[in-house]
């Protein structure tokens, strides 16, 4: 499996990146290293193990149903690049 | 100075609180401007916090921590402090509210006195993808701290704090630790909250001290340990008596010694000095136990798959929306309307296949929303995290999932089950910490396959859950510091503790 500049451009859509034509050459051959590197896990037989999702057993309970006080309106639009007294602004995308 | 120390001249009466402050105050400002840990310093709230933690010492009601000065990973929140992860996507950021591990220590009476440097969003191995330019090692400034952690590492090694906070994701505790000379714990994943940490690797990330001592360690492991509703993977366990298990070490422990990681590559002085610890070990009573962890081998490639993937998810949140880096709105406009004008024209004069490819390419250019997260995102990140965040979404990717991450997946459970075994033989298994001694600045740059290597002894303890600490283990012939490091089963922090104050002792 070998990375192509095409796949770059692809996977940067997905990730919402947009990177220079330079970028796209340089990761292509950055990302076709490492996964070169991490082809070594296919000499592992893995055909009869299961995925290890979860490292610890998890002890889920549930937590006293028991309102708490929300994070403050101003604190929550502190750090908004863009905001007037209630909302978060965007760019318009329905014209 | 260490936790005790202070301690001891605080409630003594020997100085005022106010006093320790001020020395650290000073150490910082001569120090710091070459070291470059403190990215924050808020000197005028620590000398605050010292008066009101001297009215307590004073009447007697003062907590665990009072003497305590700590620097704090710039990736842990702290409310209306900038958080920004060394990341330009979140410069001028400030955290509404406080991560439980910063509460907990407030409670305590820990005064904290800034914030500490680090690899962008912990990724890395140096400190050196920092948007505050690299950190450098107190013992040599030519050399790297390690990191990811490496400001946190950095600033004990140079005593501009009592103590800091790091993270461990692969090694980003323990790894700079050895570097830097100083004692590094990587918590169980779960035994210390993470609410309010910044999420890089949520099935890795841990919190975790970094001090001059394993007693330090323990006193503050003691006071961030324990569950917290906020944080569900959190353990309910309780937390054991730490301090206890540092100032009674056993010496008849079983130590594992795992062949795999004595083995090539390793730095010859860094071996024979760990071999020589080990002997000295066991004539005070420990039993040297040979153990196999057979799929050590593969787990930097199993950490880098799920460790991308993990980060690529958890850093989709920044779209520079409600908070963090945005992208020039009227720039990316402007740009979008130029290339849709060009790709209009190219689509006018071109004819048949071509003229179809043309065409689906403007129907699938970005909506103005989607563009400015495209390019808040581009211009936010620094090199590295790109890196990461494409393996990550490659690796998770239409076509790509089984063989990349889902094989990943299962060979984690190997790992896991590797040590397993071996905690079934033996109360702890020792490594060294990393393979060198710190290296020069810019060395390993250029190759990321190199950078990840140097990882190789610490990720296995965080693919498999459990904790580990870096002790000082000796000075090379090049005059730096490394590590030994002791991995003990999950939730079996006692134990590594009590193996690192060994080491301690036999100095």
């Amino acid at each position: 499996m070998s990375v192509t500049e095409k796949d770059v451009r692809y996977v940067a859509n997905l990730a919402r990146l947009k990177l220079p034509e330079n970028e796209v050459k340089s990761l292509a051959n950055d990302m076709n290293k490492i996964l070169e590197y991490m082809e070594l896990l296919n000499e592992v037989d893995t055909s009869n193990v299961a995925p290890l999702e979860h490292v610890i057993e998890l002890d889920s309970r549930l937590r006293t149903d028991k309102a708490e006080k929300p994070l403050d309106h101003d604190d929550a639009l502190k750090n908004a690049p863009d905001a007037d007294s209630d909302y978060f602004r965007v760019p318009k995308v329905i014209e | 100075m260490t936790i005790s120390e202070a301690r001891e001249k605080v409630f003594s009466g020997e100085v005022k609180l106010r006093q320790i402050v001020e020395q650290y105050i000073n150490k910082i400002e001569s120090d710091n401007e070459e070291i470059n840990a403190f990215v924050y310093t808020d000197f005028e709230g620590a000398l605050a916090q010292a008066e009101e933690v001297q009215n307590r010492i004073d009447e007697g009601s003062a907590g665990k921590l009072a003497g305590v000065v700590m620097g704090i990973k710039d990736l842990i929140c702290e409310r209306n402090k900038p958080t920004t992860c060394a990341s330009e996507i979140l410069e001028g950021f400030e955290s509404v509210y406080d991560a439980t591990v910063i509460k907990r220590l407030k409670a305590e009476d820990a005064i904290l006195i800034g914030r500490v440097n680090m690899d962008e969003f912990a990724m890395g191995s140096t400190n050196e993808y920092s948007k505050y330019g690299a950190v450098k090692n107190p013992n040599n400034t030519e050399m790297v701290p390690g990191g990811s952690s490496g400001g946190s590492a950095a600033t004990v090694a140079a005593d501009m704090a009592t103590a800091t906070l790091g993270s461990d994701t692969g090694g980003s505790i323990r790894q700079p630790a050895s570097y830097c000379g100083i004692v590094g714990l990587k918590p169980t994943y779960g035994r210390v909250s993470r609410y309010g940490l910044v999420a890089f690797a949520s099935s890795f990330d841990c919190i975790g001290p970094l001090s001059h001592n394993v007693e330090d360690a323990a006193r503050i492991l003691d006071v961030i340990a324990g569950f917290d509703e906020r944080d569900n993977t959190s353990s309910h366990r309780e937390k054991s008596d730490y301090v206890h298990a540092v100032q009674n070490p056993q010496k008849n422990i079983k130590i594992g010694v795992p062949e795999e990681f004595f083995g090539e590559g390793l730095d010859d002085e860094i071996k024979k000095s760990i071999e020589d610890i080990l002997s000295k070990l066991e004539a005070g009573g420990a039993e040297l136990v040979p153990i196999h962890l057979p799929h050590t081998k593969y787990g930097i490639a199993t950490y880098y798959i799920l460790a991308t993937a993990e980060a690529s998810s958890n850093l989709a949140r920044y779209d520079g929306i409600r908070y963090g880096h945005r992208a020039n709105k009227d720039e990316m406009v402007d740009e979008l309307k130029l290339e849709e004008q060009a790709l209009t024209e190219k689509v006018a004069a071109a004819v048949g296949e071509e003229k179809i490819a043309l065409q689906k390419e403007l129907a699938m250019m970005d909506s103005p929303l989607a563009r400015l997260y495209k390019k808040s995102r581009t211009e936010g990140f620094g090199s590295e995290v790109k890196r990461r965040i494409m393996l990550g979404t490659y690796v998770l990717s239409a076509g790509y999932y089984d063989a990349y991450y889902g094989k990943a997946q299962k060979v984690r459970r190997l790992i896991q089950n590797d040590y397993k075994e071996a905690f079934e033989k033996v109360d702890v298994i020792v490594s060294p910490t990393a393979p060198t001694t710190a290296f020069k600045l810019g060395e390993k740059l250029d190759d990321p396959v190199q950078m990840y290597l140097n990882d190789i002894f610490t990720t296995t303890a965080n693919l498999a859950g459990i904790c580990g600490i870096s002790v000082p283990a000796g000075t090379h012939s090049n005059g730096l510091p490394f590590g030994i490091q002791f991995m003990a089963d999950a939730f079996e922090e006692t134990k590594v503790l009590n193996a690192g104050r060994l080491v301690e002792l036999l100095k």
